[in-house]
Formats: structure tokens, C-alpha cells, sequence
């Protein structure tokens, strides 16, 4: 069993919006980039160019959902990478201590030298956010890129997580969850900014944006949405001939 | 249990060096930051500065590194020893691989340059590469346009001087509702995903209309689940409504419009003036003028009477026809799969947000009649779309309506609207014309590709037929503006028009994904003729990797990957501009290739030069060029304007002036591309706006100033029309007739794209490109194929029950040409008679370096092999090309199926022996 820290100073972590969140997983390869060059052994392929499969810190999935009501189904992308939970079950169960949060910043971390490969945090994290590597047979997970945002080889600008700088869309903000006056924390209070799963107690740090609501064109209440656009739409003329009159008179007053 | 806690260090040096050039992972061109250690790629990151990304980078793009690791990259020149198609090849040098290709086409140039048919695929070089087809002196050259998206091009054009992607863009800064009609997941891929960042930050509303709702269709507030190929209905209802409602903006029609410029009203062309200007009723005086004649105010309602005859304006016509309650909601929404009302919402939103909100920014501005504006008033609607509405048969018609829809509102080149990138706008006159003729061991008369204003302007020859191998600029499809590379192959086989001896292709899998009829295709790549010869006498191909299209090469020349590259993304071609600013980069060699590998561009100055072609050869016959970074820098289009627009001169100069020898130096100092801002009072309504206008003549994207109104009426449609009814010396043949005066209409129409037999084919049938893969290019890639490695055929709620279907069902599907047996999944959020995959998922064995039981050659599959270049028979003796009337773009979305369950095989059918592979099988590590 490991301890995590009673308090951390900061809650570093990540807003995810899905209602932005295009699905083009370019945070999952420039992760699968960076972090191959980077912190702890690289991420690994098997079979690259056969039956592949490789360790991620960071995918994206994709749902289906179907309102209640008779709107078109919704596809939403929803991209998942370790939450760095205030009460991280995955590292409470680490036999060997390997698994840690940090106190400074909150960042939840595998410390790949004294990792034996157990598996025990995998199983423990409900999100299914850590994956064993293959070849190198240590439990790799998303480092919050602690090698970039304070790397001082990095311009500042750049000091923030690859996921983060890479998003085409926007998605991904990465700040202070601790700090009610970050950016990120005002995002996520504005935005209606939910837990995963709250009900297990994990207490994730990272924070998700839930899609705003969509296809108003098909609300249900047609007869009273057609009636508030429906001015819009009135008529000027209702034959050709009556349109060239209403032309007429407008180009006068113009 | 507390443990010391490691150390770590949160400095780590990042890389040895930064290398910033511009990727090309797909047609993007975005930025990157190219990170080496010892020597090799490390990582990758988008380009802050860079215009198109900054400093964003889509999967593609981070992927790169295993691009140019791929075990499938060429290595060495290749003579094909085994038979056509069997993938055997002997490693040759470069000079005997030269001499070979320079054997083949002397005496083609010297004796017959048609004979030659050079077909540049994905090329992002085409002023240059069609500059070597002009010397070659060969009519036969186009890249790959005709199969992708030339109705989205030729329409817009045609209609207001540039279309979307790399010719505008949304106002990103002032749209408060965007609509994307047909828009995958590409196309362009950052600059779209960054712009719906920024307009959803801002609360401002998305529209998809698509009938698939993935990617950007996922995350719109609204998803309009269209049936396919009835985009332009739809459009043309939206027209009707907003028409109906005067909810149009007729001070912007009446000036930068040709709606108030006069039909004769015998021709349906303009009335002219002696100058052959197109004449306007002036409000001022009641009399006719000139449309650009300055101070006056064009009337959009008047009529002209001369001699008894009544003259009208384009307006009159134009309302009258979408007036017309065959235009209605309640008339079109069954055939679009959508209500009424859904129908009538959507306009109603776009005339609440482009008359409610209409936004007005403090930026004084001068027109091209001479008056002073204090503002720039804009309907803040923006509109994007791409092949989904491009790729049917009426796609023409469709990106027209589109067009109309944009201008009936004032959204274009306003605030909040669509707006132009220089070198756009830019209208079709000035454009040139398509030339053809052919001079044995001269160069061709002018460039190919072109925008036909008429009959006069075909490329056909004195006997009244097709000059050209794909029979681009002819009556089957008048206005081909990027030729029809999808037919070259069969013509070519057909010998129809004529038989070619050389077919040299660049960077198009057109053995694969590529094509239509894909097995027929490669059955035509390998057929021999009575005395044994192949069908096509010689076959040459360059790519980097090895495809399935590699082994049906008699010759192949490898390129080498894009880091290992000069290129240049040029103002001349396909640049990277944006609305405020003209753009323009280079890739350069931040890498050493470690094969026996040449940029294609330089091999073709190589070429050149064995070959003698002038622009290509000094007066005293030495090469005029020693590479391509050698004719990046060097080469004069017009004196003093090259490739690149940076640093010209004495590196003081833009635009204009002599060649700078330390250019490319400054381009990778300067991060790689080059940016020239545009002024403020220049930034929107460029086609009419003097200081836009003078800024482009600066820059030498103009020679003068010329603005021109858009193009609602486009004459040259009529032109065509009036052949077909019999007017002038120009004559279609009997067959073509009805279809040239029907569906080259003047006005936007709308007809029924597919005729396949609906009851028979009743399901509409799509792919779309996946956002982390481009072509089959990407879709080799190590860390890619891990997320889209299989293609299962989507099917609707609707026909999954129909059928019974299961997960891990397969079904055969069933079009006119042919059957596929494939694995299904269900999917909701699809309109409910399409079914859709991606796009160039399925490999070939033998390709790519992938193993044989790799899930691409095994469970992945192409529509492809259901789609053919031929209709099937109408029961008329001819056979119809699977294309748009028009302009020949191939027809890919018109495929109709009809799918039903059977039992799992062992992998997905058709199937196609496997090749050998020229580079062996990847390692099971990739690095």
C-alpha cells in the first residue's frame, strides 16, 4: 500500500470539452510522440506493421447517444487519459510504492524503477486510464507531460501538456483545479465542468464540459419554434409578379 | 506506506535542434517543428508562427516520424523484371533509370507528344510539373482534381472567383452561424477544426448538413441528416424561402452582382456595350451604362426596351425561377430526407442571424465605381463545403446553388461571411483557356488547364474530336478545368481517343484507391494485345512508398519523403494564404535520405534537360536549373515574379522583383514561409475594393487592377447552351444535346445525380476520409493504423433491424458493377438509406510492407470495386460516363446498393492475389 500526500498545492490537471472535442485524436499521437522521447521508457509497438497493438496514455473513444426524445442520435468523442484523482485508488493498491501523487502539483506519476509490472493499479483505476507496456513491462500513464510544463529547455509558452498544445480544436485546457480563480477552474464553474464517475470517490482532478444541447431545428415543440421564427419567413409577394412589386417598391426606398 | 520520492528532472533537454518546415501528412501544408537527435527525427510539433496551424498540429502531422520510418519507403530505382502487376523488380541506378525514361520519351516528343499522358496525382508542384508537360509538348497532363473536388473549384470559379479551402475561408472573427454542407473530416483539416474552436468559444452556432454525423458534423449544434445528392435541393427550397421573404440583400446584388446586368432577350447573353462590357440600367439616370462605369447606381428591377424588345435583368429571371413552388419545402423535403419544417427553420435561422445580427466594422473603403464607403457592413453567415456536395453528378449545379445562396445574402467577401485568400479572388476570365496543340519537339502552345468561356475554347481537334486522352474540354464535359484523371487509364486501354505509349504517373494509388472499377483497372494496366504488348507500351511511376499502383510499373522512380525534400508552396499554385494576408513556403531537407532515393521534382529537371526542353536549357545547351531548389529560387514566371513571393530582389522586395540567391535561406530562417499582411482597408470586399485591388498589383498577383462582379448569370454556360439549340460554328454532336442545354444551365438547377435503378439499389452508399489518415499514405502509418485499422460498412438503425444484423455480421453489398463482402456495425447518427466507411483503409497484400494477415489486407475493403467509370447501360447504345455533365468530376457518391446479411467469410471479398513486395515486410518494431 502507498499513501497519497494529505493536501497537494496545486491540482494540476486538464478541461476537457466535449462539446469542441472533434474526435481527430491529435492529442493521442502527439501524447504517443512526445511521450515516446520522453519521461520513462518509450511507448511501445507490437507488430506494428502486422496485427498492431501499442501502449497509449491518452485515446480517444467514440458513443452514440440517443436522446429520450425524437432528436437524431448524437456521436460524442470523448478522449480519456488518467484523471490524477485526489484519491487515487491506483495508488493506494501499489505494492512497491512506484505509483505516487505529488504533492507540489498533484500530478500522479509511476516510478518506472521501482515498478515490478504488477498490474495491481491498472486494475484498480476505474477509468482504465494505465496500460502495461509490452516490451518494457512498466505501467505507463499520462505524466501530465511533467517533463514539459516546467521544462526550462521549453520556450513558456510551450510549457504546458503536448495534448494541449496540439489541439487543433481547442478542446483541451490544462491549468490549477485547486485555484477557484485559474482559467481553468473558471471554464469548468461557467460550463457546468463534471467528474467522472463521481459516485466512486476518486475525486478526479480533471474535469470534463459536457456538449451543449443540440438539434433545436428538431425540438419537439415545432408548432411554438416555427411560430418565433416564423416572422422571418413571412411573405413579401406570393407570385413572381407580386415579388417584382415588392422589388420595386424596396429599390425606391433604398 | 511513505516512500522518498524519485527525482526527476523536469528540465530534460528536448531535442539537439529544431528544424522548421512544412508538413505533408495531407494537402494541409500546415507548419511543424521538426525535433532531431543525432541526426534523426525525434518529434514533432506544429509551427507556432506559422499562418495555417499556429502552432497546432492534427495526428497526421505528429505521426510524420513514422511516415519517413516506414519500411514501405522505395529505395533505389526499379526495372520491373516479372510480369506486369506481379510486384518483381530489379534495383537499377539512377542513370540507367534516366536513360531508360529518356529512351522512351525522345522520340515520343520528337514524333508524337500526345503519346505521352503525364498525371501528377497529389502533387502540390503543378505550375512547375505542368510547366515540364507544356515543354514536353504533350496536351495530356492534369493532376488530380478531376477525381477529387473540380466542381467545388470550377463552380465557385465560375461564380465568384475562388470556392472554399485553399481559395477562402470563413470569417472565423465575425460568423456568428457557419454551415458546412458535405464537409468529411478533411479538407482543409486544421485551419476548419481551429475555426469551430473559436466560433463555439464565442457561443456562435454550427450547422452539418451531412448525412453521416461524425467529426465536425458531430460536434454542430444542428445536424441536417440529408439524403445524399440532394444538397442543391435543398438549397435551391432555402433560396425559395428567403426570396419569397425578401430576406435578401439587394443593395449588395445591385452593385457587386450581375444580377441587375441585362439578358438579351433573344440570346439569354448579355447586352454589351461597344467595349463588349456587360450593360446595367443606372438608377441615376434610367439609362443604360457599363457595369463598372463609375458613380453609378445599378438597378436591379429595371427594364431595357430597344426596338420593341424587352430587355431584362438577370434578377428577374432568377426570381422567377426559385419562386417557383416546385422550389417549395413541402415540394423537395421527401426527396431530402428532412420535414418541411426542419427545411423552414433552417432558413428562417439564416435570415434571423444575416439581417437581426448583422454587424457593421468602422473600416473606410473605396470602390471600383469610385464611392466612398465608412463601413464594411456583413451578414455574419459563413458557409464551407467540400466533396460531399462536389463528388455527384450534379455537383456543379449543387456548389453553384451554394454559391447563390452565399451572394443572395451579401455574405461573401463580407464581415462575418466567406472570405478570399490571394491569390483570390480571381475570376474565370482571368484564368487562361485551355490549350492543346501539339507541335512534334516543340513545346505546347500554352498551359492546359483552363476555364473555357465557350464552345471556341474546347480542346478538340479539326475533325471535332478530343484532343486529350481524358477527353477533359469536350462535350461530355465542357468546363474539365482539372482534367479527368480517373479516365486516362481507360481511355488508354480503349485506345479511345488514340493509343498513348508512355503513361508516367506521380503520387496517385490509381492501381487501388484511386480509382473506380479498381479490378478492371488493373486488368487494364496488364492487358496485352494480339502480338503480346501491353495495351499501355510502357508504364512509369513515381511515389515513395510502395503501393499497390508500384507494381504495375514498368519503371519506377522513387521520391523521396517530405523531410527529406525541397518543395514550394507557391502563390502560382496552391498556396497557403489567408484572408488577411498572401502566403507562401518551402520545404527543405531537414533530413538526409539514408536510400538511393531523388526529390521527383528534381528528377524531373533532370529529365528536362536530357530532353532539351527550352525553359529548361541555357543558350548554350547546359541545364538551366541544377534542381528544384535551384528553380524555386531561380525561375521567372513573368520577370521579376517566381515560385516564392518572399525576399525577392535584394531580399528587400515582395512580390515582384529578380531572384534573390539567399531566398531559400531566408524562407528556412524565417521558419519556413513567408507572410504579407494585407492593408485593413483592404480586407474585405476585395474584388471591388481599389485598395485591395492595387495591393494585389503590388504584389504581382495582377498585372492591373480588374474587379468584376460575381457571376449569379455565368454567360459561358449560356454559350454552351446556345450550341446545344444549334446557334454557331461550334456543334455538339446529336447525342449530347439534350444533356448541354438541360444541365448547362445559366441559372443553378437541380437534378437527380444518381439513376441507378432505386428499387433495385436502394441504399445510398459513402466513405469519408478519416481525420488521422489521408489516402493510403496514411493509413500505413505505425501509430495510425492503431486507430483506424479497420473499416467496417456503417449501417443505420433502420436497415440493421431490416436485416437482422448482429455485431460481427458481414454483408454482401451489391451495386450495378459489382459485389463486395464486407463486416457491418451499427451506427445511429446516419441518415437512414446510407451506408458509409472509410476511405482507403483496405490494403492489397504485398503493399505497404504490411504483412499478409495485416487487418487492411484481411477485414479492410474499398467501395472502389463497386463503383464503375460507366453507368450501366440505358438501353440508348452509348455508355455514359460516371461523371458531372460538366465538368467530368467523377461521380464517387452516386454509388447505389442494395446490402444483405450473409455468412461470415474468411476475409473480406474481393480479394486479389497478393504482390511481391520491392521492400520486404515492415519489423515487428517499428523503430
Amino acid at each position: 500500500m502507498t499513501t497519497l500526500p494529505p493536501k497537494t498545492a496545486k491540482k494540476l490537471g486538464l478541461v476537457i470539452d466535449l462539446d469542441t472535442c472533434v474526435g481527430c485524436h491529435a492529442c493521442v499521437i502527439s501524447c504517443k510522440g512526445w511521450n515516446t522521447e520522453n519521461y520513462g521508457a518509450p511507448l511501445s509497438d507490437q507488430d506494428a506493421y502486422g496485427t498492431p497493438s501499442g501502449t497509449f496514455l491518452n485515446r480517444v473513444h467514440s458513443y452514440e447517444v440517443q436522446p429520450p426524445e425524437a432528436a437524431p442520435a448524437q456521436l460524442v468523442h470523448f478522449p480519456k487519459s488518467c484523471l490524477h484523482c485526489d484519491d487515487a485508488p491506483c495508488v493506494t493498491v501499489c505494492p512497491t510504492g512506484a505509483s505516487y501523487k505529488r504533492a507540489e502539483d498533484g500530478i500522479v506519476l509511476v516510478n518506472e524503477t521501482a515498478c515490478i509490472g504488477c498490474g495491481l493499479c491498472a486494475w484498480a483505476c476505474p477509468y482504465g486510464a494505465r496500460e502495461m507496456d509490452a516490451a518494457a513491462k512498466v505501467m505507463k500513464k499520462c505524466t501530465l507531460c511533467v517533463d514539459r510544463i516546467y521544462n526550462e529547455n521549453l520556450p513558456e509558452e510551450d510549457r504546458q501538456p503536448a495534448c494541449v498544445r496540439t489541439c487543433p480544436a481547442g478542446a483541451r485546457h490544462f491549468g490549477d483545479l485547486g485555484d477557484p480563480d485559474s482559467a481553468v477552474s473558471q471554464l469548468a464553474a461557467a460550463r457546468g465542468g463534471f467528474d467522472l464517475m463521481p459516485e466512486l470517490g476518486t475525486a478526479p482532478v480533471n474535469k470534463y464540459l459536457p456538449p451543449r444541447p443540440k438539434d433545436q431545428l428538431d425540438h419537439p415543440q415545432t408548432a411554438e419554434q416555427i411560430d418565433i421564427l416564423a416572422p422571418y419567413l413571412a411573405p413579401v409577394a406570393n407570385s413572381p409578379k407580386g415579388f417584382l412589386g415588392w422589388l420595386d417598391k424596396t429599390l425606391e426606398r433604398l | 506506506m511513505t516512500h522518498p520520492r524519485p527525482h526527476l528532472d523536469t528540465s530534460p533537454k528536448v531535442s539537439d535542434e529544431v528544424r522548421k518546415t512544412t508538413c505533408y501528412m495531407c494537402a494541409c501544408r500546415c507548419g511543424i517543428n521538426v525535433h532531431l537527435k543525432d541526426g534523426k527525427v525525434a518529434y514533432i510539433e506544429g509551427n507556432r508562427d506559422h499562418p495555417v496551424n499556429k502552432g497546432v498540429l492534427c495526428a497526421k502531422g505528429s505521426a510524420g516520424i513514422m511516415q519517413v520510418n516506414a519500411p514501405s519507403r522505395l529505395r533505389a530505382p526499379l526495372k520491373r523484371t516479372g510480369p506486369r502487376g506481379s510486384g518483381q523488380f530489379a534495383e537499377i541506378s539512377w542513370d540507367e533509370a534516366l536513360e531508360l525514361a529518356t529512351s522512351w520519351l525522345r522520340p515520343l516528343r520528337e514524333t508524337a507528344p500526345e503519346k505521352l499522358a503525364f498525371f501528377t496525382g497529389r502533387d502540390q508542384s503543378q505550375s512547375f510539373t505542368g510547366l515540364w508537360a507544356q515543354q514536353f509538348g504533350t496536351p495530356n497532363f492534369a493532376a488530380h482534381g478531376g477525381f477529387c473536388s473540380v466542381n467545388m473549384a470550377a463552380a465557385g470559379i465560375y461564380t465568384m472567383g475562388g470556392a472554399f479551402w485553399e481559395f477562402g475561408q470563413p470569417d472565423w472573427d465575425h460568423t456568428k452561424l457557419f454551415i458546412l454542407f458535405g464537409v468529411a473530416e478533411d479538407h482543409d483539416s486544421n485551419p476548419i477544426k481551429m475555426g469551430l474552436g473559436k466560433i463555439k468559444a464565442r457561443g456562435a452556432r454550427v450547422i452539418g448538413v451531412n448525412p453521416i454525423r461524425t467529426g465536425y458534423n458531430a460536434v454542430a449544434d444542428d445536424w441536417v441528416g440529408i439524403t445524399p445528392g440532394t444538397d442543391g435541393l435543398l438549397i435551391l427550397s432555402l433560396v425559395h424561402e428567403l426570396l419569397r421573404a425578401g430576406k435578401i440583400d439587394l443593395d449588395y446584388l445591385a452593385r457587386y452582382t450581375n444580377a441587375p446586368v441585362l439578358l438579351d432577350t433573344d440570346t439569354g447573353l448579355f447586352l454589351r456595350d461597344a467595349d463588349g462590357k456587360p450593360l446595367v440600367i443606372d438608377r441615376n439616370t434610367g439609362l443604360p451604362a457599363a457595369f463598372d462605369q463609375k458613380s453609378i447606381h445599378p438597378d436591379l428591377g429595371a427594364i431595357h426596351t430597344v426596338d420593341g424588345k424587352t430587355h431584362r435583368p438577370v434578377f428577374h429571371t432568377l426570381a422567377e425561377r426559385y419562386l417557383d413552388p416546385q422550389y417549395a419545402p413541402e415540394a423537395v423535403a421527401e426527396r431530402c430526407g428532412l420535414s418541411p419544417n426542419k427545411i423552414k427553420r433552417l432558413a428562417a435561422e439564416i435570415a434571423r442571424v444575416a439581417f437581426d445580427e448583422a454587424i457593421s466594422l468602422p473600416i473606410a473603403w473605396t470602390d471600383f465605381r469610385g464611392e466612398r464607403h465608412s463601413h464594411m457592413t456583413g451578414r455574419p453567415v459563413a458557409f464551407h463545403a467540400m466533396r460531399g456536395i462536389s463528388a455527384h453528378a450534379n455537383g456543379f449545379q449543387t456548389a453553384r446553388a451554394l454559391h447563390m445562396l452565399q451572394i443572395l445574402l451579401g455574405t461573401v467577401e463580407t464581415p462575418g461571411g466567406f472570405r478570399f485568400k490571394p491569390p483570390y479572388p480571381k475570376p474565370a476570365e482571368a484564368h487562361p483557356r485551355p490549350h492543346f496543340k501539339t507541335t512534334p519537339g516543340q513545346p505546347l502552345d500554352g498551359p492546359h488547364l483552363g476555364y473555357p468561356q465557350g464552345p471556341a475554347d474546347l480542346c478538340l481537334d479539326d475533325n471535332g474530336q478530343p484532343a486529350r486522352i481524358d477527353k477533359a474540354f469536350t462535350w461530355d464535359n465542357p468546363l474539365s478545368a482539372h482534367g479527368l484523371m480517373h479516365m486516362v487509364i481507360s481511355n488508354a486501354h480503349a485506345g479511345d481517343p488514340y493509343k498513348i505509349d508512355t503513361l508516367f504517373l506521380y503520387m496517385a494509388n490509381m492501381a487501388w484507391n484511386s480509382s473506380m472499377n479498381t479490378a478492371g483497372v488493373m486488368q487494364m494496366l496488364t492487358d496485352t494485345d494480339a502480338s503480346g504488348d501491353y495495351v499501355i507500351p510502357h508504364i512509369i511511376y513515381s511515389d515513395a512508398y510502395s503501393s499497390e499502383m508500384t507494381a504495375y510499373a514498368d519503371l519506377i522512380l522513387p521520391d523521396t519523403t517530405y523531410l527529406e525534400r525541397h518543395d514550394c508552396i507557391s502563390l502560382l499554385d496552391r498556396p497557403i494564404s489567408e484572408a488577411d494576408a498572401a502566403a507562401d513556403a518551402i520545404r527543405w531537407p531537414v533530413i538526409t535520405p539514408d536510400r538511393d532515393v531523388r526529390g521527383f521534382q528534381s528528377v524531373l529537371i533532370d529529365l528536362a534537360h536530357r530532353l532539351k526542353f527550352p525553359a529548361f536549357t541555357n543558350a548554350d545547351g547546359g541545364a538551366k536549373y541544377q534542381d528544384y531548389a535551384d528553380y524555386i529560387v531561380t525561375h521567372e514566371r513573368k520577370p521579376g515574379i517566381g515560385p516564392l513571393a518572399g525576399w525577392r530582389g535584394d531580399g528587400s522586395q515582395t512580390g515582384r522583383g529578380a531572384p534573390n540567391p539567399e531566398q531559400l535561406q531566408r524562407y528556412i530562417d524565417n521558419g519556413g514561409f513567408f507572410v504579407s499582411h494585407i492593408p485593413e482597408t483592404a480586407s474585405y470586399y476585395k474584388p471591388w475594393n481599389m485598395a485591395y485591388q492595387d495591393w494585389a498589383v503590388g504584389m504581382g498577383l495582377m498585372d492591373q487592377p480588374t474587379p468584376y462582379l460575381f457571376q449569379l448569370y455565368v454567360e459561358p454556360l449560356r454559350q454552351f447552351q446556345r450550341a446545344a439549340e444549334g446557334h454557331g460554328a461550334h456543334q455538339p454532336p446529336e447525342h449530347l444535346r439534350p444533356q448541354i442545354r438541360e444541365r448547362l444551365d445559366p441559372l443553378p438547377i437541380w437534378y437527380a445525380s444518381a439513376d441507378s435503378d432505386c428499387a433495385e439499389y436502394p441504399v445510398h452508399a459513402l466513405t469519408q476520409r478519416p481525420m488521422a489518415m489521408y489516402h493510403s499514405w496514411g493509413s500505413q502509418n505505425a501509430w495510425l493504423r492503431q486507430i483506424h485499422g479497420h473499416n467496417p460498412l456503417y449501417i443505420p438503425t433502420k436497415l440493421w433491424q431490416q436485416h437482422g444484423f448482429q455485431d460481427g455480421d458481414w454483408a454482401r453489398v451489391t451495386s450495378p458493377h459489382s459485389s463486395i463482402t464486407v463486416p457491418v456495425a451499427h451506427m445511429a447518427a446516419l441518415n437512414e438509406n446510407t451506408v458509409w466507411t472509410w476511405n482507403a483503409i483496405g490494403k492489397r497484400k504485398g503493399a505497404w510492407a504490411l504483412k499478409p494477415d495485416a487487418p487492411e489486407a484481411t477485414k479492410g475493403f474499398l467501395l472502389n470495386h463497386l463503383i464503375a467509370e460507366l453507368l450501366p447501360p440505358k438501353g440508348d447504345g452509348l455508355r455514359w460516363s460516371n461523371s458531372d455533365p460538366i465538368t467530368g468530376q467523377a461521380a464517387w457518391f452516386d454509388l447505389r446498393v442494395r446490402i444483405e446479411r450473409t455468412a461470415p467469410p474468411t476475409e473480406a471479398h474481393p480479394s486479389f492475389p497478393p504482390l511481391t513486395s520491392p521492400v520486404g515486410t515492415g519489423p515487428k518494431d517499428p523503430k
